[in-house]
C-alpha cells in the first residue's frame, strides 16, 4: 500500500493542518510517512504545497516525484492545477472550487472548474459553503479532508481520532465541529455527481 | 522506544536536547528557525533550564555557546547557512580554540533559494574549520547525530558540524527517540589558555588540530554513517550524501544494482573511496548543494571518471530530486499531464494590513521627487517591496547591508541616499553601520521599519523591541533627528512631511516606522481570548 498526496493551496489557508490530521492518523495505523512542506518567505500569501507519501514499506525521497502522485488535495482550484505534472494516470483531484484571488492577473474561474473537470477523477466542492452550513467556517479545510478522506488509504476512525487529538486544547465543542466537518466533507465526496 | 513525528529541524532538536544540552544559541533564518523554537516550547528543555533564548546574531550566539562549551556544558548554536558567513570569525576559530563541553554547530543550507540569497554549501566552512561533519540523510540521522554530536566533539576535542539542507530541515517523519543523557557539570577546560588565542598559544593550537586530522579522518572511515553497500558491478559506482541518497533509493526501488558509497560523516573516508574508484570505471557523486565531494575526487588534470555537477550529469544549480537523479542512470519520469498553462504565479506578498506597505506608499511618494535608484533595502518581509506594485527598494544583499551601502553610495556621491531596515535586522547587524554614518556625519536617512518582531521568519522576539530610539541616540544620532512615524492610512500626510523634512537634512536621519506585525497581533489577541475563555 502507498498513497501519494500532493496538498496544494495559499500561504495561510491551513493545508498544514490538514497535513497534521493525514500525519497523525498514519501513525495510529503505524504506517511509514514522510511529509515535505516549505516554510519562510514562501508562506506569505504565495502558492505553497505540502507532499505526503504514505507506505507500509520505508519511503525514500520526501518528496514525490514527477508522475506518481496518487491525489491531489487543493483548497484552492487554481492551485489544483498547479501540480497536475506529479498526477499520477488514473489519481484523483479533490480541490475546493472557491478561488482565492489575491493576484491581477488569477485566470478565469469558468476556465479553471472546466480544466479541473476534464480530468477523469476529480472532486469539486464548496468548503466553505459546506463548513458554513454546520456553522463552523473555520472547518473547511477539514471539510476537504473529509472529502478527500475515501482515496487515502486510511481508516475513517484513524482520521475522526486524529481530528480529536489536533483539536484537543480547544474544548470538545470545536472538536465535535471539526468531526462533523470531516463527516459532511465525506459525504460530499461520494454523493458527487462528475 | 518513544516514537514521535518530527520535522528535520525539530529531530535535531529533540536529539540534542536526549544528547545533554545544556544551551541552545539562534539569531531564526530559514530553514533553521523552528530547532531553536521546539527546545523553547520544549518542557524538559525548561526543567532542564536549557538555555534557549534568541541572540542578536550568529556571531553572538556562535561565540555565547563557545563561552558555554568551555565552561564544560554542551551548546548547539544554530542558523541558516548564510549565518556562517556572519559568525565565520568565531566559528573558524572555535576549531583552533578546541572545545571543553560539547559544541554544536547546526548549518541548515537553502539550496534553490526558497528563502535565501544564495545557495553557499557549509560543508565548505566545516573542510576550511577543519572539523568533523555530519550530515544526515533522514529525520531519524538527523536525530541520532544530534544526540552523538556532543560525545564526538568532546572525544575529539573540537566542535561538530552538522549540515542540512531545506528539504530535510522541513520534512516530517516518525523518530524513534533514545534514552535522555544527563546534562555535564561545570568544568575549567583541560588546557588553562586553550582559549588564549596569542600567536604564540595559537601556533601550538593550530598544530594540535593539524595533528588531530588523521584521527578525525579514521573516526570517519570507521562511521555508521558512510556505508558501502558494495555489489559485484564494475561498470558504475556511486557516491550519494546526505538526502542525496534517498533520491537514488526513490529510482531503483531499494535494489540498486550498482555498488553505493553513502557519505553521512566528513572527512571523507579515503579508503572507501579508493577501493571504489580502483573497482569502477566510473563514478557518480551525487550531492545536495555545491560539488564538494566530486571537487575533492575530480583533481587537475580532471579525472574523466568523475561525474557530478562540474561535468554537467547534474544541475551544477538549484535542489536535487528523485527525477534529476533518475536521469543521469537513463530513468526517464512517468509524468502524465502537462502543465496547466491557466495557472498564473502568486509569489509571496506583503500580508493585508501590514505596516511596511504604508511605509513603502508614502516613501515612493517622496522618492519621485528625488529620483530613482536611491533606496537600499535589507533582509525581511518588506524585501518584498522589491516586487510590484511597490517596486521601491535597490538592493538587498545581506544581513544590515542597507545602512553601509546607502553610506558607500552617499560618500559616491548620491544625494539623499535611504536605507530600508527591519527592527530585528537592525539588531542583527545594523547597528555598527549606522555608527560609521554617525562618525562621518554621513547624509543619508535610515528608514526603521519596526514591527517589533521577527516577521518573516514567523514572529519571533525581536532584540529591538522598544529600544530602537534609545539604541539610535546612544550611538549619537542627535536626537532631533531620530523621528517616530505611524504608518497608517490616516497618517500618510503626516508620514510623507516627516520622511521629506529628514530627506533635506544633510546628516544622519533616522525615522521609525512603528507599528506592530499584524499576524503578530492577531496572535496576541487570540492568546488573549484564549485566555480570557479559560
Amino acid at each position: 500500500m502507498k498513497t501519494d498526496i500532493i496538498l496544494a493551496g495559499v500561504g495561510g489557508q491551513g493545508i498544514l493542518s490538514i497535513a497534521t490530521c493525514i500525519g497523525l492518523a498514519a501513525m495510529n495505523e503505524n504506517l511509514y510517512l514522510k511529509q515535505s512542506e516549505l516554510h519562510g518567505m514562501s508562506q506569505r500569501g504565495g502558492a505553497v504545497q505540502s507532499h505526503f507519501r504514505l507506505s507500509d514499506k520505508p519511503i525514500a525521497s520526501d518528496q514525490i516525484p514527477l508522475g506518481k502522485a496518487d491525489i491531489i488535495i487543493s483548497v484552492e482550484p487554481m492551485e489544483a492545477l498547479r501540480y497536475l505534472p506529479w498526477l499520477s494516470k488514473d489519481a484523483t483531484v479533490v480541490a475546493d472550487s472557491q478561488p482565492y484571488i489575491n493576484i491581477p492577473d488569477y485566470p478565469d474561474i469558468n476556465e479553471v472548474t472546466n480544466e479541473i473537470k476534464k480530468l477523469k477523477n476529480h472532486i469539486l466542492i464548496n468548503a466553505g459553503e459546506l463548513a458554513q452550513s454546520i456553522k463552523s467556517p473555520k472547518s473547511a479545510n477539514i471539510v476537504m479532508l473529509g472529502a478527500a478522506s475515501p482515496f487515502l488509504h486510511l481508516k475513517l476512525e484513524s482520521l475522526q481520532d486524529a481530528v480529536r487529538e489536533l483539536f484537543k486544547t480547544k474544548g470538545d465543542a470545536v472538536v465535535e465541529a471539526n468531526l462533523q466537518a470531516l463527516n459532511i466533507g465525506r459525504k460530499a465526496s461520494s454523493n458527487y455527481a462528475k | 522506544m518513544h516514537k514521535k513525528l518530527l520535522l528535520g529541524v525539530e529531530a535535531i532538536a529533540q536529539g540534542a536536547i536526549d544528547g545533554g544540552l545544556s544551551g541552545v544559541y539562534a539569531y531564526p533564518g530559514t530553514p533553521s528557525t523552528e530547532i531553536t523554537e521546539y527546545i523553547q516550547a520544549n518542557p524538559l528543555a525548561k526543567e532542564r533550564n536549557i538555555h534557549r533564548d534568541w541572540s542578536a546574531n550568529e556571531k553572538t550566539a556562535m561565540e555565547s555557546a563557545i563561552g558555554m562549551s568551555y565552561a564544560g556544558k554542551r551548546a548547539m548554536v544554530c542558523m541558516k547557512h548564510v549565518g556562517m558567513n556572519v559568525c565565520a570569525d568565531a566559528f573558524v576559530n572555535s576549531a583552533i580554540t578546541g572545545v571543553n563541553g560539547g559544541l554544536v554547530v547546526v548549518a541548515a543550507d537553502d539550496p534553490e533559494m526558497h528563502s535565501s540569497q544564495n545557495e553557499q554549501d557549509s560543508r565548505f566552512y566545516g573542510d576550511f574549520a577543519l572539523i568533523p561533519i555530519l550530515e544526515p540523510s533522514n529525520q531519524q540521522e538527523a536525530y541520532d547525530m544530534a544526540y552523538e554530536a556532543f560525545e564526538l566533539s568532546e572525544k575529539v576535542g573540537l566542535p561538530v558540524l552538522l549540515r542540512i539542507t531545506t528539504r530535510l530541515a522541513h520534512s516530517r517523519a516518525t523518530v524513534e527517540e533514545k534514552p535522555t543523557k544527563n546534562q555535564n557539570e561545570n568544568s575549567q577546560p583541560q588546557h588553562p589558555r586553550q582559549f588564549v588565542l596569542l600567536p604564540a598559544i595559537a601556533k601550538k593550537r593550530y598544530a594540535h588540530l593539524l595533528s588531530m586530522q588523521k584521527e578525525i579522518e579514521d573516526i570517519a572511515e570507521n562511521s555508521p554513517y558512510n556505508r558501502l553497500e558494495d555489489t559485484p558491478e564494475t561498470k558504475i559506482g556511486i557516491i550519494a550524501s546526505g538526502i542525496a541518497y534517498n533520491y537514488l533509493v526513490e529510482n531503483f526501488n531499494g535494489q540498486i544494482q550498482y555498488p553505493v558509497l553513502k557519505i553521512g560523516q566528513y572527512p571523507l573516508p579515503t579508503k572507501q573511496i579508493e577501493y571504489l574508484k580502483n573497482k569502477c570505471e566510473k563514478i557518480v557523486v551525487i550531492e545536495e548543494g555545491y560539488p564538494f565531494i566530486e571537487n575533492k575526487l575530480r583533481g587537475i588534470p580532471a579525472d574523466p571518471k568523475i561525474k557530478g555537477k562540474i561535468d554537467g550529469t547534474f544541475p551544477r544549480q538549484g535542489e536535487l530530486n528523485a527525477d534529476i537523479t533518475g536521469k543521469a542512470f537513463g530513468i526517464t519520469p512517468t509524468q502524465v499531464y502537462q502543465p496547466s498553462n491557466l495557472v498564473a504565479a502568486r509569489p509571496p506578498a506583503l500580508c493585508t494590513g501590514c505596516s511596511h506597505i504604508d511605509m513603502y506608499q508614502v516613501l515612493n511618494q517622496v522618492m519621485e521627487e528625488y529620483g530613482s535608484g536611491k533606496v537600499f533595502a535589507d533582509i525581511g518581509c518588506y524585501t518584498l517591496g522589491a516586487l510590484p506594485p511597490y517596486q521601491a527598494i535597490n538592493s538587498c544583499v545581506d544581513m544590515g547591508a542597507s545602512i553601509t551601502m546607502a553610506k558607500g553610495a552617499s560618500d559616491a556621491g548620491i544625494k539623499n541616499a535611504v536605507a530600508v531596515i527591519g527592527d530585528s535586522t537592525f539588531c542583527h547587524s545594523g547597528m555598527t553601520g549606522l555608527l560609521d554614518a554617525v562618525i562621518e556625519n554621513t547624509p543619508i536617512t535610515v528608514l526603521i521599519s519596526d514591527n517589533s518582531t521577527t516577521a518573516m521568519t514567523g514572529g519571533q522576539k525581536s532584540h529591538g523591541e522598544n529600544r530602537i530610539q534609545k539604541i539610535c541616540i546612544g550611538l549619537g544620532v542627535d536626537p532631533q533627528h531620530v523621528r517616530v512615524i505611524t504608518p497608517l492610512k490616516n497618517k500618510h500626510a503626516e508620514m510623507y512631511q516627516t520622511i521629506k523634512e529628514e530627506l533635506e537634512y544633510k546628516g544622519v536621519s533616522v525615522i521609525i516606522s512603528q507599528r506592530e506585525c499584524v499576524r503578530t497581533a492577531s496572535r496576541k489577541a487570540a492568546k488573549k481570548r484564549a485566555a480570557i475563555q479559560n
